[in-house]
């Protein structure tokens, strides 16, 4: 019963972030409280911080993640692929190596851009 | 028919179960066998004043962080930095539906047998990232943005060698039903790690990576960043990022088990006897690796994701496929 199934995943995510926070509430009743202003500034090696840290930042991160976007797309198409090719027969095999040279050829032309160099 | 409220019932039941499981064994007792086996390798004694040989050791540490006040600095973006935790924590117990511990007569001792398992599994495990981008950000503190960053990034790269793996575990098993792929493997030699053993090596390091352990914890580089993307966190929510990790850690563990050691297989032990055994043989190889192998640098790593391990995988599923339809 695949409604049963979800049931089981959905209340695992509730349960779990129930026992979660219930650890948070223990120490909200527990632990002690104090405050003066110096406690709640950001550490920063022991210096008062210098600006925000929300600043600009390198954009090779973005380009990983651009590259990571195109790629994980292809490997949600390859599990279908991968349950049924058997019954398929060579057809869905030399249709999905045509898929995977496309792919590949797209990793290569990355590869050559530098889009996966880091410097 | 479903009988809904037993089946809700039941679900709570092993929710509740399942974490308290996580908790003590992954989280507790894993961090415990860290220390030891850390200070095993390095020629130290490890902890061994609390309990006998330091058993209670994390017990103490965990009764001691919920004693421990939640300092959350004035600059941090609140809603988003208390959330960070959860879904990491959360995001840990959920790969573990789909795990299956063994068998009891007829019945698997799984929460769930999904029909889609693996597909879920991958999910779930990158949805440790969000919790850990969340919580880097919203600290606006350096040392956290930086480590929140290079996480996504490591995390990011590692999930597509991952995902490689376990379609070529999925074309060899013709399922993606964890239950299935442990009964489509036949005793010690017909286990997938013989047969799928490059799809194994690629697991294991992509693994290694995607739970940000050494020689990939560059996140939190404790030398350079602090503590990477919890640097400001305190108390049990620091407690709860380590259960959230080591939860994974564990799962990435069961699941190598699941798919390539044959899951609960094997001869005279009982079934989860077997799981367990196979289970801490490969958390005891991580924790190998980490005391072993210095850090990589993030091009280093980024490189070895892209440029070695994707293009393995891929070449290895058009192998797999050849090899099973001719």
């Amino acid at each position: 019963m695949v409604l049963v199934d979800w049931l089981y995943v959905g209340v695992f995510a509730v349960v779990g972030t129930a026992m979660a926070a219930l650890s948070l509430g223990i120490v909200w009743a527990l632990a002690p409280r104090s405050d003066y202003p110096q406690k709640r500034t950001t550490y920063e090696s022991g210096v008062v911080p210098f600006g925000q840290a929300w600043a600009q930042f390198n954009v090779r991160y973005y380009l990983f993640s651009l590259v990571f976007v195109i790629f994980a797309v292809e490997v949600i198409y390859l599990y279908p692929w991968a349950i049924v090719f058997r019954q398929l027969g060579r057809y869905a095999f030399f249709s999905m190596t045509i898929f995977l040279v496309i792919l590949f050829l797209g990793l290569v032309y990355a590869w050559r851009k530098g889009a996966l160099e880091w410097s | 028919m479903v009988n809904w409220p037993l089946e809700i019932l039941k679900a709570f039941a092993l929710a509740a179960l399942m974490f308290t499981f996580l908790a003590i064994v992954a989280a507790m007792f894993g961090v415990l066998l860290e220390r030891k086996i850390g200070g095993w390798i390095q020629s130290r004694l490890g902890p061994k004043h609390i309990g006998p040989q330091g058993l209670l050791q994390t017990l103490a540490d965990t009764i001691k962080l919920l004693q421990k006040e939640h300092i959350t600095p004035r600059a941090v973006d609140a809603a988003i930095f208390n959330t960070a935790p959860l879904i990491v924590a959360v995001a840990g117990l959920m790969s573990w539906i789909v795990i299956p511990f063994g068998t009891l007569g007829q019945r698997v001792l799984v929460v769930r047998d999904l029909n889609i398992g693996l597909v879920f599994f991958a999910g779930m495990a990158s949805m440790t990232v969000i919790g850990i981008l969340a919580g880097g950000w919203s600290s606006n503190n350096k040392y956290s943005l930086l480590g929140g960053l290079r996480s996504a990034s490591q995390m990011v790269s590692y999930e597509l060698p991952l995902g490689l793996a376990l379609v070529a575990v999925a074309m060899e098993a013709g399922t993606l039903s964890t239950v299935g792929i442990v009964q489509a493997q036949g005793g010690w030699l017909g286990s997938l790690a013989f047969r799928q053993f490059p799809a194994f090596v690629i697991f294991l390091v992509a693994a290694t990576a995607e739970v940000n352990r050494l020689p990939f914890d560059l996140p939190e580089a404790e030398s350079e960043l602090v503590a990477g993307y919890f640097s400001e966190y305190t108390g049990m929510r620091f407690a709860l990022f380590q259960l959230g990790e080591y939860a994974e850690m564990f799962a990435m563990a069961a699941m190598a088990t699941t798919l390539f050691l044959g899951g609960w297989k094997g001869p005279f032990l009982p079934p989860l006897v077997w799981f367990l055994i196979k289970m801490y043989a490969v958390v005891f190889l991580f924790m190998w690796v980490r005391w072993t192998y210095p850090r990589y640098r993030l091009d280093q790593l980024l490189n070895l994701s892209w440029k070695v391990l994707l293009p393995a995988g891929l070449i290895w599923i058009l192998i797999t496929g050849y090899r099973i339809t001719f």
